[in-house]
């Protein structure tokens, strides 16, 4: 039972991490990692956000949309409502995301400076739709949800901390000037997802 | 200072590119790129829902309240994508299967969303409009090049006409089956920008050091 979840947690941060082996998330990825600071901010925020919605989403999607779920409305067995699932998906997303901004906001303006419009975008960070979508595809459990949600959020902050710590090095190299900033960042980021194929076994 | 209409519409192709410089939407960049078609097709895609949601949320902007104005956006944009996602269905079913998934990408595209956010939520509907058409340009144009390479050696096409004739069809090129991997989507993407950047210095980063 344990051993089950312990599986789920180590796969979804590593083996099958959201940023590098799916390329999900890639916006915020390579805007928000100049620094290490930011980046972890950046990270704990998504995390929190894939732990709330994923199993939130599980709820909804197993208890209104799927195909049979408004059984116990007279006569209305038969409704399938999956295909409003993607703004369901969404709005829960949304409005999750909205109480973190304003959370920040009053807890430390600072950061919510530094994160600046990628905050707001978290909800379209394909990341967190992203695990929706995989919990719901994959039939986990409620607390198989929350385990991966959870995973999910660890793995692209374990993700992006590294890209920053590595930009943070590359400050001191020699880097051609029109290469500087975001172009080698896309060349550290492709080099980085060399390194998670490899642990997927290619 | 007002930037001129034609500012609006054609900074985003090269001096202001969304992907390149703006950091939007390369998610599906480096998802569907693998072959120019499919890239064209969710172009055109993007293309429609930009314009449509730019339009809609800059007709609405007074309306939104500020504190809700996420959740406001995203229903209209993910409006706009179920219906897109149903008209390819109805009317051009082979486009539809061919980009499946990635349709519903596209409320994810953080392109259309940051645009809506930084752009149509300030100014009046027809800037807005043509500030959409200009960053979809914009993608458009990265998206191509970056769809052109990889398909040209990972395939040995281009448009899916033949250009290297593959051994496996008694031609003289081996596929560079990298291509075919995401990380060639990174380091595609990285080099545009080296490109870009060195044609038009402006855009370089200074170097940031304490």
């Amino acid at each position: 039972m344990f051993g089950e979840y312990a599986g789920l947690l180590t796969e979804a941060i590593f083996t099958q991490n959201l940023a590098l082996s799916y390329y999900l998330g890639m916006c915020s990825f390579l805007a928000i990692s100049r620094r290490v600071e930011t980046a972890l901010g950046m990270g704990l925020a998504v995390t929190f956000v894939l732990t709330v919605t994923c199993p939130l989403n599980h709820l909804l999607y197993h208890n209104l949309l799927a195909k049979g779920a408004l059984a116990w409305i007279p006569g209305a067995a038969e409704v399938d409502l999956s295909f409003l699932m993607l703004l369901f998906l969404i709005g829960t997303i949304a409005a999750t995301v909205q109480i973190v901004e304003l959370t920040i906001e009053k807890v430390s303006p600072k950061l919510y400076a530094a994160l600046g419009i990628f905050l707001p975008l978290i909800a379209v960070n394909c990341a967190i739709l992203g695990g929706s979508l995989f919990t719901i595809e994959r039939d986990y459990t409620l607390a198989e949800s929350t385990v991966f949600g959870f995973g999910s959020g660890v793995g692209f902050a374990v993700a992006i901390v590294a890209l920053a710590a590595i930009r943070e090095q590359l400050r001191y190299s020699d880097v051609p000037a029109a290469l500087r900033g975001l172009g080698i960042s896309f060349i550290v980021v492709g080099l980085m997802s060399f390194g998670f194929l490899a642990l997927s076994g290619m | 200072m007002k930037a001129s209409r034609r500012e609006i519409l054609l900074d985003p192709l090269f001096d202001n590119n969304p992907i390149a410089l703006q950091v939007l939407g390369i998610c599906s960049a480096l998802a569907v790129t693998k072959q120019v078609a499919t890239a064209l097709a969710m172009c055109v895609a993007v293309l429609f829902v930009m314009v449509f949601s730019s339009l809609t949320i800059s007709a609405l902007r007074r309306r939104i309240p500020p504190d809700i104005r996420i959740v406001v956006e995203l229903t209209v944009i993910t409006s706009l994508v179920i219906v897109t996602d149903q008209v390819l269905k109805a009317y051009f079913f082979d486009i539809s299967l061919r980009l499946s998934v990635f349709v519903g990408l596209i409320i994810t595209n953080c392109m259309v969303m940051g645009r809506a956010e930084s752009f149509a939520m300030r100014n009046s509907p027809f800037p807005s409009l043509l500030d959409a058409i200009g960053n979809s340009l914009g993608y458009a144009v990265v998206l191509l090049a970056v769809a052109s390479v990889r398909e040209l050696f990972g395939r040995g096409r281009v448009f899916g006409v033949v250009v290297l004739p593959n051994v496996s069809d008694g031609g003289w090129y081996v596929p560079n089956g990298l291509m075919e991997l995401a990380p060639a989507g990174f380091l595609l993407i990285g080099c545009f920008v080296w490109l870009l950047r060195w044609w038009k210095p402006k855009q370089q980063e200074a170097r940031d050091v304490r």
